[in-house]
């Protein structure tokens, strides 16, 4: 009883008292200082999500997924504000419980109020963000393996998924992938989810590949079938067994169109009509993303044309395919933080049919995962063909060039610069001035590189990017 | 030429800690010295023979694990013992050197049995996961060779009647305690160093080679290779696991 009298309380002080925090990191020159008001909440309230969201009218949405959070997070907010409306959002990285509770802290000071907000959250992290935020819309998009240093195996944050979805409110519409078979079997025993999917046959390739992991039947366990895989272990898939199978997704996309490493045009159906977008996103990774997008868009009542063409207008978000003019080149930066994700990219590369000039930059820092055998489970060979250069660089570069040798990469061919910076001069220094820089880092190998353009004056900082 | 034999053993359910990349080290440092290394792999219910030159046996999730175990003794564990009786290697790293011990027993008190082919058991623990990186000092063939790779492991691993294949410099080990690190007898080895293994202990892999090529019916030497960029992998390996004490 005493907790319930004291919990507004408590949480009315240490809502400006988490703020001053906030601007006294901004003027001590701390950066962004993005998570730091979240964090001092929680600690004088730790409640604080439940009693901020709770004024949300519009409705609230969170995105998980281990891969194209962020992404897709930047095309469903251009698809909610397309109508000029106000919007709360955590800035890619913040998505910790502390990054949602400075958002909504932030959010309250907003002109016009917002009454909507939109989260990425971590997918360890979900299940306690959801439980106090009890969102209108989860977005739940795949699941690979990431960071067993970090996380543990991929089964211990399914069966933690599991467990969230059974204690769900009834108002909650569950945005489910129905191509991943271990995030499409969450919606087996709700009655509202939305299954988005992607149903080109011309971007499907032929086998599941090695990084995968849910391969196997979540009901009887015996190996599943693909009619035709997407993307790693997502795709068509069925349990020839006991007859489980994909659902059949109401928001699909019918037809994608992918235009090299610089996009994509996607054509949708969807229950309120048919839409199309073209984004400059590329890669088949990203139309899971903007399809993921378009369904949760939907179920918070916007319209389908709408919505794709505010996504159509919205760019790549930070790191993640980003295009920025350095010293009269192209760098495109990719983020591959993970063996799916590292895999997605290997095959938007090879969209690129022209020599490629690489940096790769591998960081064992907590954020990237200590554990940097990962790179052993992505498939880098198609690209062995097609690397004219490769420069490596990060804090573990040595690995990483091992990774390319025994892959059958000419040691001559592999040149090892362990400064990020100097990497990076010897990296452009080597390509045609009509040709990109793919850079392909870590998450901090990528914030390190970024800081690095900002200070050349080529690219802004993050945390007001957002 | 010569040809090595490897045996790769449930690969699509133990390969989960880039086991990969040790065939891969085992292929290419044979190809750069002109031979060839040829792989089979062996699925759940299928069985073995005891010809190859060096068996593999990686880490896997825990359900695939408890399929593989119910699976190795009925279907591979006769010909794994044979063939490294008669002097071929066998490699278990992770999950794979649990299943070559008598068994792991869960935190539930569930058994899971092994192969005894190594006199260790382990038992899961309710502390903490073992994980970070390693520095292990071993002795291979009578020479001294330090070792470097990463744990991530939930198992306290006892020893029997056999010696480890290191001690520890840094890190866990078995059981975070004993500071011993992996077993070891004859031509087997067992250990929780991945990251993976071989590419960054080339001596390792070296001597693992020397075994196979001996068992395979070929004794020359082993030329040496340019190893430059392996020994400064292992170098700054060994030098996080240092900053990360
Ligand atoms: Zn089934």
């Amino acid at each position: 009883m005493q907790r319930i009298a004291l919990d507004p309380m408590r949480h009315a002080l240490a809502v400006p008292i988490a703020r001053a925090a906030g601007t006294l990191s901004r003027r001590l020159g701390r950066g962004g200082g993005t998570a730091l008001p979240g964090k001092v909440v929680l600690r004088l309230s730790p409640r604080a999500v439940e009693h901020l969201g709770a004024g949300l009218r519009g409705g609230t949405v969170c995105v998980s997924a281990t891969n194209g959070k962020t992404t897709t997070c930047r095309l469903l907010a251009a698809a909610l504000t397309c109508d000029g409306s106000a919007l709360v959002a955590n800035p890619a990285g913040a998505n910790l419980m502390s990054g949602v509770a400075a958002a909504l802290m932030a959010g309250r000071r907003g002109r016009p109020r917002p009454d909507r907000a939109l989260f990425e959250v971590d997918e360890a992290a979900l299940p306690e963000v959801v439980r106090q935020l009890r969102p209108h819309a989860l977005v739940l998009m795949n699941l690979f393996r990431d960071q067993l240093d970090r996380y543990g195996e991929l089964e211990t944050v399914a069966a933690a998924w599991r467990r969230m979805v059974d204690d769900l409110p009834p108002q909650t519409t569950l945005v489910l992938n129905a191509d991943d078979p271990a995030v499409a079997d969450l919606g087996r025993r709700r009655s509202s989810v939305v299954y988005f999917g992607v149903d080109d046959p011309t971007v499907a390739t032929r086998e599941v590949s090695h990084a995968s992991d849910s391969t196997r039947c979540l009901v009887c366990a015996q190996p599943l079938e693909y009619a035709r895989v997407t993307l790693g272990h997502m795709g068509a898939w069925r349990c020839p067994s006991c007859g489980d199978a994909r659902p059949a997704p109401t928001v699909r996309a019918t037809r994608v169109s992918i235009d090299s490493t610089r996009g994509q045009s996607i054509e949708w159906a969807t229950p309120r009509g048919t839409a199309s977008a073209t984004l400059t996103l590329p890669g088949v990774h990203n139309a899971y993303n903007a399809t993921a997008a378009l369904a949760a868009a939907l179920t918070l009542g916007v319209a389908p044309a709408a919505a794709a063409t505010a996504m159509g207008r919205a760019g790549a978000a930070f790191g993640r395919g980003e295009r920025i003019r350095v010293h009269g080149r192209d760098l495109v930066m990719l983020l591959a933080k993970n063996p799916a994700g590292a895999n997605t990219t290997v095959r938007t590369l090879l969209g690129d049919r022209d020599p490629l000039h690489l940096l790769v930059a591998l960081n064992d820092r907590t954020a990237d995962g200590q554990d940097v055998s990962w790179i052993w489970d992505v498939d880098y060979e198609p690209l062995l063909d097609h690397i004219d250069v490769l420069t490596v660089t990060g804090d573990r570069a040595h690995d990483m060039a091992l990774r390319f040798v025994y892959a059958g990469l000419p040691r001559e061919r592999v040149r090892v610069v362990e400064n990020p910076s100097r990497a990076l001069d010897a990296a452009l220094a080597g390509v045609p001035d009509d040709r990109p820089l793919y850079v392909l880092p870590t998450y901090t190998a990528m914030l390190s590189l970024r800081a690095e353009l900002v200070r050349r004056g080529v690219a802004r900082e993050f945390w007001r990017d957002a | 030429m010569s040809t090595v034999r490897l045996c790769h053993l449930y690969p699509a359910e133990m390969s989960i800690y880039a086991d990969r990349g040790n065939i891969a080290v085992l292929r290419r440092r044979l190809e750069w010295r002109g031979m060839t290394l040829e792989v089979t792999g062996a699925g759940l219910g299928e069985p073995i023979d005891d010809t190859f030159d060096v068996y593999y046996l990686g880490g896997g999730q825990d359900r695939d694990q408890e399929v593989v175990a119910a699976d190795l003794g009925p279907t591979k564990a006769d010909a794994l013992r044979s063939a490294t009786d008669d002097g071929a290697v066998f490699l278990a790293v992770c999950g794979g050197y649990q299943l070559a011990g008598h068994g792991y027993t869960g935190v539930d008190g569930s058994r899971m049995p092994g192969i005894g082919l190594l006199d260790v058991d382990t038992v899961a623990s309710t502390g903490p996961r073992l994980i970070g990186d390693v520095i292990i000092d071993a002795e291979l063939d009578g020479v001294h060779r330090r070792l470097v790779g990463f744990e991530n492991h939930a198992g306290r691993t006892s020893l029997g009647d056999v010696r480890p294949l290191g001690r520890v410099v840094h890190g866990h080990g078995n059981d975070g305690a004993s500071g011993g690190e992996g077993a070891t007898r004859d031509h087997i080895i067992g250990t929780y160093l991945h990251g993976p293994l071989l590419p960054k202990n080339p001596a390792l892999a070296d001597a693992v080679l020397g075994w196979a090529l001996g068992h395979a019916g070929h004794d020359a030497a082993l030329e040496p290779l340019d190893d430059a960029l392996e020994t400064r992998a292992h170098a700054v390996a060994a030098s996080r696991a240092g900053v990360r004490r």
